[in-house]
Formats: structure tokens, sequence, C-alpha cells
């Protein structure tokens, strides 16, 4: 409390520059007074007894003083005067400042832009009451090779009884076509207990969320609905609680909305713009019976028992999952191994940005820490300029901790100004930047210039100030006071040690620049190669449409129940797409079947006549397609026969599968005429007929994925893709398509147009994204250390013009001098790349998982950017090399 | 003989040199027993008290007096000295009672302490 109130009066009288001279004179004057007048009693003579008070009082210069700084601030006073003197000094060198600020401005600036990113992805927890007691549950089959194989309604039974969680709610996703509102349209669902509202702790802005407790075996008929839908779908219907809509045809009720800002904490970009909330329990139709060994719900999230962290969660888990394995020892096969993990549910919504961010962040840092080292060599070339203004002043009894401390306060000036401009650029361009960032990116609406940032931007701009106010400062603290004055009455050669310290800068300058052009080498060269790589398939003039047949509730209402039922909607819809301008081929598939998109259909596979060794089988990539997509996509037949007009709903089923699956399964044998079946509770067999070669539908980085495909007509396939081939109106062709499917069926939404060239190169967005960025990055690292090299070999020409002259008057060739300045450069250039090339291989392998198809060590990239650092530096070095060159004897000489 | 120059110089070093805080302590106490006083009169009292073992500049009590009134502890205002002139009265006030308390028990505990380790000799000891 004292020292509060104490403080709070200095800074009071600081702030008033309220200074109590007066009173202290006063009250001095009377002390004296009062002591000499005791002094006279003891029979002092009147001016010994005046001499005598004077000489008990003590320094009154220095009393005062004290008496100042005890009443004020004194820190703060020497700072502003400090920072007061530095704002004349740089006012009075605008085009350094300018340079300077701007440089600091874009480090700083950059850096918190990143940090931005970083702060909102990575940093902030979920927007979420006790965020960290949410976890996603993932089920492993570590024996088969399987991850997060989901889990069955038993489990999840067991999971809420077994005392760990709060709440548990599995999760089904997907899109569902909504009717009922202005337009059939096809939005993102997703499928969860009545508890998860509850368990997320997000209370709807409008009505109320599920019942946590409804044991409803079914689906509810209780839908929660996002913000964007309620406006968008439905107008902001103001009377859109208890409102009625159509999912699948099922008549639904709207029971609550969203607030505005909500989002999913979903594991792909889908789902976190899911759109509506359907509660179910699971247990009864549409679900299938739950069965222990039947793992159809794809995900789960819990909250943990308040208390319990996620470690003794797992480890009661693990407890469980043993009792369980030797409770039901048919379900869980010692040999699979089931195991049960839970992932902090943050982890799992930003876990797979991480690396990228992460090596943004680093990027931006090495930019910054070069803009540094730039505005450090400028504040050199100044303080030699200065040299003398500090010796006299060192010379006149200025402390030499006071210099150091001006000189700090300078660089931090610098710095603070620029870090201020970095964010009134930030702020100005945010909109601008943001659309930048690929739509993937999670949690992409919550980037913010918040009070977290900006005290980044301070942090960084202090530490920054600090780095390279240092420079300078390390080289005042060695000032020899004669020497300086001496040598600057003369203005020639300054102190040997300077250069040496410009030297280092440089030469650290492109260190820093070789590690990012490394990292940003070795990124580009794994887009270019991806960018190249033959996919396999022929994407050119494709475009892929999507409809959806709805799945009711009931069975009995389900107008696309059989193949049968279906199969005559097919042939409607192929036959009207062929008759759409322009289109020349057109074909079918299921949702899996459009190449690089995110959805994936994983079937179980059972092989006739093998022993699977447990009830656990492997799983393969499914899609149904018609016969002509091997067509359309151009996609090679190896062995056997593609799917024909006979292998209809009537005939027998049959399969395409391509190389890497008959690789996989039949290693040595002929897949051709083998048996096999994708659904364990469909005894009936399918017959491999074909073998296509392998292309990259899946990812481009993944060459060889085993797939199987089926025949569209054989199958219930409700995802339907129509891929049409040839000379397009892609603007028109949405629109067409939707009006030949509504005229078959009204009901039926039409969604996701777009060109398979789009496809392909949206799959790239998030590395072209980072390949952009760290290679702007390495771009600018490159221009700064090109202009500090041109700057410290232009500084040591103009150092050297005496020497340079006498050696022409001693007839030397202009050549020589040439060669003499450029060798200083490449000396500075190929010392810097040295020492960052073990930079970079050290960065490089941190950043493996980021490369394709091109090793950490790729001896192309690691030669390509040392030959680019050194012809940047040559250039650079050139011009002041010309300068040299052109030195005339007379005049240098005649100058000095 | 007459004093040439400073003479504080070395009779300063055989004085013993006292910390402000004790010198605060001192200020405290002098104004509890004597009640409000000029600070020459601060200054005077503990010189006599001290019988000049303690010798300060009389000056540095200034700071120490501005401490403490910043503090809260002491407070001051115009007033006739002695010789009727204008002087600057200082006074004790509450919170500064309360601190000279804590101060002299603490004080008296950290003396009977080191006069414990004084006393002890080497036979005490187990």
């Amino acid at each position: 409390m004292r020292f509060l109130r104490r403080f709070l009066t200095r800074a009071a009288n600081f702030t008033a520059r309220r200074r109590g001279d007066q009173r202290l004179r006063e009250e001095m004057e009377e002390h004296l007074a009062l002591q000499t007048a005791e002094n006279l009693r003891a029979g002092m003579p009147p001016a010994e007894a005046r001499r005598q008070a004077v000489l008990r009082f003590g320094a009154v210069e220095a009393i005062r003083e004290e008496y100042h700084d005890e009443q004020s601030l004194p820190l703060i006073a020497n700072l502003l005067q400090d920072a007061h003197y530095a704002l004349r000094v740089l006012a009075k060198s605008p085009g350094f400042a300018a340079v300077a600020i701007l440089t600091m401005a874009l480090g700083i600036g950059a850096t918190t832009a990143i940090f931005s990113v970083v702060d909102a992805t990575l940093l902030h927890p979920l927007s979420y009451p006790q965020p960290e007691q949410l976890v996603r549950i993932e089920d492993d089959l570590p024996g088969v090779g399987a991850r997060d194989v989901g889990m069955s309604v038993p489990e999840w039974k067991d999971l809420q009884r077994s005392g760990i969680f709060e709440y548990v709610s599995p999760l089904g996703g997907g899109s569902v076509n909504l009717t009922g509102s202005s337009q059939p349209a096809r939005i993102v669902f997703l499928t969860v207990a009545p508890n998860y509202l509850a368990l997320l702790g997000v209370k709807p802005e409008l009505g109320r969320w599920f019942d946590p407790a409804d044991q409803t075996p079914g689906f509810t008929l209780e839908v929660v609905i996002s913000d964007g839908l309620w406006k968008g779908a439905f107008g902001g219907d103001p009377h859109i609680l208890g409102r009625s809509l159509r999912l699948d045809n099922d008549l639904y009720r709207v029971i609550g909305v969203m607030p505005a800002g909500f989002h999913d904490p979903g594991r792909t970009p889908q789902q976190r713009n899911t759109e509506l909330w359907a509660a179910a329990g699971f247990a009864d139709a549409p679900a299938p019976t739950p069965l222990r060994n039947a793992r159809f719900l794809p995900e789960g999230v819990a909250r943990l028992k308040p208390g319990l962290t996620i470690a003794a969660a797992q480890s009661h888990l693990d407890a469980l999952v043993a009792s369980l394995q030797k409770q039901f020892p048919d379900d869980y096969p010692p040999q699979s191994a089931w195991a049960v993990r839970l992932v902090p549910l943050k982890e799992s919504v930003v876990g797979n940005v991480r690396q990228s961010l992460m090596l943004l962040l680093g990027a931006v840092g090495l930019v910054l820490l070069i803009g540094c080292v730039n505005v450090a060599n400028l504040l050199l070339a100044r303080a030699s300029a200065r040299g003398r203004e500090m010796a006299v002043r060192q010379a006149l009894g200025a402390a030499r901790k006071r210099l150091v401390r001006q000189l700090l306060t300078e660089s931090l000036l610098l710095s603070l100004l620029g870090g201020m401009a970095g964010l009134a650029i930030l702020f100005s361009t945010r909109g601008f930047l943001l659309q930048l960032v690929p739509e993937s990116l999670p949690l992409l609406n919550d980037i913010s210039i918040n009070w977290t940032v900006m005290l980044f931007a301070l942090a960084a701009s202090v530490v920054a100030g600090a780095i390279f106010g240092l420079a300078p400062t390390l080289q005042t603290g060695r000032l020899d006071l004669t020497h300086m004055l001496k040598l600057q009455g003369r203005g020639s050669k300054g102190p040997a040690e300077q250069t040496h310290t410009r030297r280092l800068l440089v030469v650290t300058e492109f260190a820093l620049s070789v590690v990012l052009m490394i990292a940003a080498g070795l990124l580009l060269h794994s887009f270019w190669d991806l960018y190249k790589v033959r996919p396999g398939f022929n994407s050119q003039h494709v475009m892929a449409v999507q409809l959806w047949l709805p799945v009711p509730n009931d069975p009995k209402t389900d107008i696309y129940g059989s193949s049968a039922q279906e199969a005559p909607f097919l042939r409607e819809l192929l036959s009207r797409g062929r008759s759409l301008p322009g289109v020349k081929e057109v074909a079918l598939g299921s949702n899996a079947s459009i190449p690089l998109d995110h959805d994936r259909n994983l079937s179980p596979l059972i092989l006739e006549g093998r022993d699977m060794q447990s009830r656990q089988p492997p799983v393969v990539e499914r899609s149904d397609v018609s016969p002509d997509y091997f067509h359309v996509l151009e996609i090679p037949l190896l062995r056997g026969r593609l799917f024909s007009d006979l292998d209809n709903e009537k005939g027998p089923q049959v399969a395409v599968i391509n190389e890497a699956m008959a690789r996989t399964y039949w290693p040595n044998g002929d897949p051709l005429g083998k048996r096999l079946r994708v659904n364990p509770a469909k005894p009936s067999w399918i017959t491999v007929v074909g073998v296509i070669a392998d292309a990259r539908t899946e990812s481009l980085a993944e060459a060889s994925v085993p797939q199987i495909y089926l025949d569209v007509y054989q199958t219930t396939a409700r995802d339907l893709v129509v891929f049409l081939r040839g000379q397009l109106d892609t603007g028109a062709i949405p629109g067409e398509v939707r009006a030949q499917v509504q005229s078959v069926n009204p009901e039926l939404p039409v969604f996701g147009a777009r060109t398979l060239d789009d496809a392909l190169s949206a799959s790239l967005s998030e590395r072209r994204f980072s390949m952009e960025m760290v290679a702007l990055f390495a771009l600018t690292a490159l221009l700064l250390a090109g202009l500090g090299i041109y700057g410290t070999i232009s500084y040591v020409v103009s150092e050297r013009t005496r020497e340079i002259g006498i050696r022409l008057a001693l007839g030397a060739q202009t050549g020589e001098i040439l060669g003499m300045v450029l060798r200083q450069g490449l000396a500075l250039a190929i010392g810097g790349a040295a020492v960052g090339l073990v930079g970079a291989l050290i960065a490089s392998r941190l950043m493996a998982g980021l490369l394709y198809g091109v090793r950490p060590t790729d001896p192309l990239t690691f030669v390509g950017v040392t030959l680019v650092l050194t012809a940047v530096a040559l250039a650079a070095c050139y011009i002041p090399a010309r300068r040299a060159m052109r030195v005339d004897p007379l005049v240098a000489l005649r100058y000095e | 003989m007459l004093p040439v120059g400073n003479q504080n110089g070395d009779a300063m070093k055989q004085r013993t040199d006292v910390r402000q805080g004790t010198l605060a302590l001192m200020v405290l106490r002098t104004l509890d027993v004597l009640g409000p006083l000029h600070a020459y009169g601060i200054a005077r009292r503990i010189e006599q008290i001290s019988g000049d073992v303690l010798a300060v500049n009389q000056g540095t009590l200034y700071p120490v007096l501005l401490k403490l009134e910043q503090e809260g502890a002491i407070a001051s205002e115009w007033g006739a000295s002695e010789n009727n002139r204008r002087a600057r009265f200082y006074r004790l006030t509450r919170a500064g009672h309360k601190l000279l308390q804590t101060e002299t028990r603490e004080w008296e505990q950290t003396a009977a302490i080191i006069a414990r380790f004084f006393d002890v000799k080497a036979e005490d000891l187990p």
C-alpha cells in the first residue's frame, strides 16, 4: 500500500511537472537560519556561525538532486529526454529514418500478420466453456493397421456409463437435401446425440438446444440450424422456431438457431461449416441394429468429468478397454489390438496445419531478423558519422551508460515507430490479406488483430530494436576517445572494428537468406513436382455436378430404395446429360469417384476363400461408377474388361479394380474372375472383371491407393455425380443440369458444380499458399541481403578511395581494382552461404513432412540457391566496384 | 586550530553510517515523542539522542521526510517557528503511527535475535 501510494504521488508529480523547489528552498533557508542562530548562541562569530551551519547541512546540490529524484520518477524523465532528443536526431536525417522505419514496418507487420493467424489457430483455446475438457474419441485397430475406425453403439453406451465423461456424443456427418425453404438446397449437416450442444456448452441464439436426456432411439425430428442457414435459406424468418422443414423428405422441426460466430469444431473444412444439427439415438431405423462390432458411428466427441485431466481419463479408459476385451473376446480379437485414444478437441481441429504455420512464422521471423540486420548496418554507418559527437559528449563527462542508453532509446524509438507503422499497414490491409488465406484453414473466422496480437507486435518491436540497437551500441561502449577525436577530425578511415562488425552483419544476413531461400526452393520444388505429376486421368474439359437422392427415415417412402428403382432415373439422367449443348460424353459416379475430393468412402473387403484371420476385414476405397466413367476420365484398362450395358441391375455383380489393389491382394495371381464382398451383411459375391491403371484420384501426393469400382446400376448410391466432357460453357452447365434434373424430380437439389481442373488446383491450395508465402519472404530476404551487401561494399569503397587512388597512381589496372572489390563482396557472400547451408540443412529436416518428391537435402535446390545468392551479391557489388574503377587518382589524393 | 577545508570528509568515516531506513525510523519515533516539529528540530533531536555518534548531513533528512510524506506516514504544513518565522511542521499521521509500531516490533525482534547470537558461547552449544 505504502509503496503504491508513494509511486502514485510520484507519478502524479511527474505528470504535473510539479517541483517542490520553492518549498525546499524555503525550508532550507529556515533550517540554516535556525542552525546559525544556535551557533551564535554557542558564541561563534556571525560569519563562522553561518559557515558551520552550511557545512553541517551538507552538499546542497546533491540533496536537491536526491529530493527531486524522490519527488518524481527520474528514470522516466531521463527516458523522455532521450526520446525527445532521439526524435530530433531522426528528424534531422529523414532519409535514414524513412528507410529504417519502413524496413521495420514491413518486418514487424508481416511477422504480426502471421502471428495473428497462429494466435487464432494454435494459441487460442476453442471458444467453448472449459475447452480443455473437450476431447475427440478415436478408435484404432493397430493390429490390422487401421486408425480411427469409428465406434459402435454398444461401445458408445459403455463410454457414457464409464464415469469418465460428462457427455459423449457420436457424430455422423454428411450432406442432406433441404426442402421446405425457398429452393431445394444441399446443406451440410451433422447427426449428433441429443447431448451434443450441452456437451459443447454453447447456447443457441434463439430457441433451445436438444434435451440431453432425450432417449428417442431414432431421429428426434428436432433440428438446430446455423445463423447462416437461417438468414440464407429462411431469409431470417422471425418465426423460425417451430417451423417445419424437410430433410430428404422427412419432416423436422426447428427448435433453435445457433449464434452467428458459432462453428462446429470439425476436423474437415466441410464439417466446420455445418449448417444444421439433427439429434438421434442411433439405435433405431435408419441406423442398423446396434451390434458391438458394427462400427458405424464414424466419429465421437466427449466432455470429460470436471477435474479430470486427459492423461487421467486415458488411463481409466485403457482399463475399461481391457475389461471389455475380456468380456467380449469374439468382438475384440487380440490380433486387432483395439484401443481407444483421447485427442484434445483443439488438436483434432488444428493439428494438421501446425507444421505449415510454424514454418511460416519461422520464415517471417527470419525476414524480420534480416531487416534488423539491415537497420543495424545503417545505424553503424551513422554511428561512424556520429562518432565525433559521441566522443565529444563523453569527453565532456557524459557517463558511458548514459550514452548507451541514449543510443538504445534511439533504436527502440525507430523500431517502435516501425512497429506502429507496420500495425497500421496491417490494419488497413487486413481485408485483403484475409482473402489470401486458404478457406480450408481452421478457425479462419477467429483471426483478428486483438490485444495479444498488439502485445506481440510491441514485443517484436522492442526485441527488434534491442537487436539492431546493440551492434552500434557495443561499438560506442568500446570507444577510444583520443583515437576517435583525432580520426574523425580528419574524416578518414573509421576504426577497423566497425568494418568488421559490418562484414559480420552482412554474413549473417546472407546466412539467414540462404536458409529462407532453400526452404522456399524445396517447397517450390515439391509444389512443382506435384503440379507436373501425371495424375493418371485427364482433367481437361471435364465438369462434375453433384446431386443427392434422398434417404427417408422410413424405408417404405423411399422411391430409390433398390437398384431396380434407381436405375431408370440414372438412365434418364445420362440421356438428358448427353443432350446438353457441347457435351460429348457423360458418366455417373458416387461422390467418392470425384478425383481429388476430400470425400473418402472406405468399404470393408472380404475375399472369397481367404481366411481373413480376424473379424476385422481390411478396407478399400470404393466408388460406384457408370461404364463410361473410365472413358470420360481417360483412365486406361490394363487387363480384362470394363463395365458394359449388360452389367445392370439384373445381371450378376461385377467390379473393376485398380492395379494397386491387384498388387496388394493378389501379388502373385490373376485377380480376374476372383470373387469378393464389400458388405459383410450382404451374402452375394462380386466378380472382378477388369484391372485399370493407377490414377492419383485420392491425392496428387499418393501414387497408388488400392481402389475398387462397382457398377452404379448394381448399387444404390445416393450421392451422385454427373461427369460431363466436351467444349462446355462452365457458367451455364450447372443451371442446365439443374433444369434437367428438376424436370425429372423437382425436389432434387443440384450443387457442387466444378471443373476437374479447378478441383486439381484446389487440392493444392494449402501447399500453394505456404509455398507462395515462403517464396515471398525469401525474395524479400534476398532483396534485403542484396541491399546490405551493396551498402557495405559501397562503404568500404568510399573508405578506401584514397588507397585506390594511390594504387591507380602507382599503375594498377582498373580490372584489378574491379576484381579486388568484387572479391571482397564475394568473400562475404560465400562466408554467409556456408553458414546458411548448415542452417538450411537443419531447417529442411524440420520441414520434411511438408515436402513431396524432393529430399530435404535436394542438391539441385542447395546448389541453385547458392548460385543465385552469389549472383545477387556480385551484382550488388558491381555498382560500387565500377565506382572504384573510375576513381580519379588526382582527385582522390587532392581531396584528402 | 581553525578547521580548513571540508572537515566532514574524515569525520564521516569515523562515524557510523546511517542507512535511510534507520533514519526514517528515527524520524517517526522523534515525531511520536515530541509531536509536530520542523525539519531542523528533528535533525537536532536525532543528533542529541544519538550523542553525535550518528552525525548525518542534516540536509539528507529532506529526501527522507519527502519519502515518508509521499508514503502517507507523515503530513506537513506551514506554521510559525519559535522565533516567529515561517517553517514547515511535520506530524505523524495515523498510518505513520501504525508504521512506527510495526517497524519498532520488527526492529526489536531483529535486535533480540542478534543479541542472542552474541550471547551464545561455544560451551553452550550441544
